[in-house]
């Protein structure tokens, strides 16, 4: 009997739970429906959504798109080493590039080299960015101001100079491309965290906390930052296709991906070798215009449609503009 | 605060092995000598802040070390190099305030029609397109295929020669130079030479100009003294040219001073396609070869020139808005 009460008491308790659960999730869910409608207005930033799923499907499902040589690294570019082909010519879908490299795996792959680069840069400057903001524009005084000074002196330079005086310290690769980026664009996100910050601070449900007796850590990072994080979301998503276009400015001039690698930026400045002379297939003669034009194509792709999407979204998750 | 920025890139530049080879002069790997003799002229057995400050004063006095890629010292360098950007940067600049203030006008004035939509995703394009990108398209299009354009660098070295070098180098800008010697086939030629990099350069300038000056427009065309110039009757094109324009201008010039970093970053790229003799392709051809006092040299200067250029858009601001005048 004992134990029959007890377990109904736990499934009311279960239940009640659940029931509050649900019920506190339902204006969020609603918010995000709605959302969602917003979006579907949007034309733009519907098709920068498009564009965004499709890198990421392209990204996830390369190994099947474009099958790698067994036993070889999939990020280097299989080469055939023989003249430039045009698009279509022996079964390469787009022809192929310096030494032979098929196009086609190219592109591919180099969408997960882009996504790669742009996550692990935006997600570390955020979060670098977004504790050192936080920190500047709620304690204030002497830190603030030793942190915004160190932020001048990086804004100062301009970006693609200071990664450049960065990746030349480091050894060239990929990975100290993404450090030399993240050198350069967590600045700006510690400047945006802190101008929320400081606006946010001021409000009335900051001050209820305050009174409530909240601990100041707690108010920073339960109240103040989860609310003004819109417009860091919009800048991260437009950032996730800058970074791009950068790192693909830095690979084109000399840095980054070794020779043969699957990037967008390498695979242009590999086609500029050929770019402006012949090439010579089935005793035809071409001007291998397809190296250069297919990887640009698909940076400028990629970054339209973050830039699309962060624009539509600053207009859906900004409060005032949004009903 | 340029001191801050001496010494983030000092250090950083020091962090990355033999600071002797970079004054190096010859070809030749340095011998033991050598290396014990620039060690100690240059005081690098010393710690690195006693290093840097050793340098700061070298600096200061005008000796910024020496540049084995451009093969010369860095100060001279910089005046040599620095001419053919400034021009291309002021070129295209030109191009980038006319195009994109008239796109952002029309966009704001004809809100929603086709027009303003064409304009917005120009304006959204334009800082999506890869420079390096752009620039071999425009490349292989106008100068390869068509045959328009000279497809690099910055004047024609047959017709240089024809001329026997006879143009006296005033400024260091070509297109002016070649106006004041008269030499009107010269001006000619390095003006078709600064067509495609100007462009090149510009477009995405041009669309972060556009995308202000439209924002700013739409806020201005809602305001009282807008409503006021409408309702005494007077025509909407001078409406919009002497009463909206004018102060939706004031955000823009902001933007466009602050857009000089872009275009110094975009220079290094531009001209590394044309073969344009500025500093951006020494810089991208500095770094890839490690030449440490040039990384320091070209660093400094963009620092410096933003700090000038926010000091210029300061000035401006106040001339261009009398409420901060006022205060």
């Amino acid at each position: 009997m004992v134990d029959e009460s007890a377990g109904n008491e736990k499934r009311r308790l279960f239940r009640d739970t659940i029931r509050l659960l649900r019920k506190s999730l339902q204006p969020r869910l609603r918010e995000f429906r709605f959302s969602l409608f917003l979006m579907r207005k949007s034309l733009l930033a519907l098709i920068g959504l498009i564009i965004v799923i499709a890198m990421v499907l392209l990204a996830i499902f390369a190994p099947v798109l474009a099958p790698p040589r067994p036993n070889a690294d999939p990020m280097q570019i299989p080469r055939d080493y023989e003249l430039p082909k045009p698009p279509g010519a022996g079964g390469h879908l787009l022809g192929t590039g310096l030494l032979g490299a098929d196009m086609y795996y190219g592109i591919i792959w180099g969408s997960r080299t882009s996504i790669t680069i742009s996550l692990f840069v935006v997600v570390t400057a955020t979060v670098i960015g977004l504790f050192l903001g936080a920190v500047s524009g709620y304690y204030g005084g002497a830190i603030d101001e030793i942190l915004m000074r160190v932020t001048d002196i990086f804004l100062s330079i301009p970006g693609l100079i200071l990664a450049m005086a960065v990746a030349a310290v480091l050894t060239r690769s990929l990975e100290n491309i993404m450090l030399a980026l993240t050198v350069v664009w967590w600045p700006p996100y510690a400047r945006l965290v802190r101008g929320q910050v400081l606006s946010v601070r001021e409000s009335t449900f900051v001050e209820a906390a305050r009174a409530v007796g909240a601990k100041r850590s707690r108010i920073l990072f339960r109240h103040i930052v989860p609310n003004s994080l819109a417009p860091i979301i919009v800048n991260m998503t437009m950032d996730f296709g800058v970074v791009v276009l950068v790192a693909a400015g830095l690979s084109y001039i000399g840095f980054g991906a070794p020779a043969g690698s699957a990037e967008w930026g390498k695979m242009v400045s590999d086609g500029q070798e050929w770019f402006l002379s012949t090439t010579v297939y089935n005793g035809q003669e071409y001007n291998p215009w397809w190296m250069v034009t297919f990887p640009g194509l698909m940076i400028f792709v990629f970054v339209m449609g973050f830039n699309l999407l962060g624009d539509g979204l600053r207009d859906i998750m900004d409060p005032r503009l949004r009903r | 605060m340029l001191l801050g920025v001496s010494i983030f890139v000092f250090s950083l530049t020091r962090m990355a092995g033999d600071p002797a080879a970079a004054y190096n002069q010859s070809d030749r790997p340095l011998s033991e000598a050598a290396r014990n003799a620039i060690n100690e002229r240059y005081h690098l057995n010393d710690p690195v802040y006693v290093q840097y400050f050793y340098w700061l004063e070298g600096v200061i006095g005008g000796d910024w070390g020496y540049s084995p890629t451009a093969r010369l010292p860095v100060t001279e360098a910089i005046g040599k190099f620095f001419p053919a950007t400034f021009e291309l940067t002021m070129i295209s600049i030109l191009i980038a305030i006319v195009i994109g203030i008239a796109l952002g006008t029309i966009s704001a004035v004809r809100r929603d029609t086709p027009a303003d939509h064409a304009t917005r995703i120009m304006a959204l394009s334009g800082v999506s397109l890869p420079v390096f990108w752009l620039g071999l398209m425009l490349q292989f299009i106008f100068g390869f295929s068509l045959k328009w354009l000279p497809l690099d660098g910055r004047y024609d070295t047959n017709l240089s020669l024809l001329a026997g070098n006879r143009i006296h180098e005033y400024t260091g800008f070509r297109l002016i130079d070649t106006i004041l010697n008269g030499n009107w086939t010269m001006f000619g030629d390095a003006f078709l030479h600064i067509i495609l990099p100007a462009i090149t350069l510009s477009f995405g300038t041009i669309a972060i100009v556009t995308r202000i000056m439209r924002s700013s427009m739409l806020e201005v065309m809602n305001l009282d003294y807008v409503r006021t110039a409408r309702s005494k009757g007077l025509p909407e094109r001078l409406v919009i040219r002497k009463h909206a324009r004018r102060n939706a201008m004031i955000p823009t010039t902001t933007v466009i001073g602050l857009s000089f970093g872009g275009l110094l970053s975009g220079a290094v790229l531009t001209e590394s396609i044309f073969s344009w003799p500025g500093l951006g392709r020494w810089s991208a051809s500095a770094t890839l070869s490690n030449d440490w006092n040039a990384i320091l040299g070209f660093t400094l200067l963009a620092a410096f020139i933003y700090v000038v250029v926010n000091l210029a858009v300061d000035v401006l601001y106040a001339y261009l808005d009398p409420r901060v005048r006022l205060e």
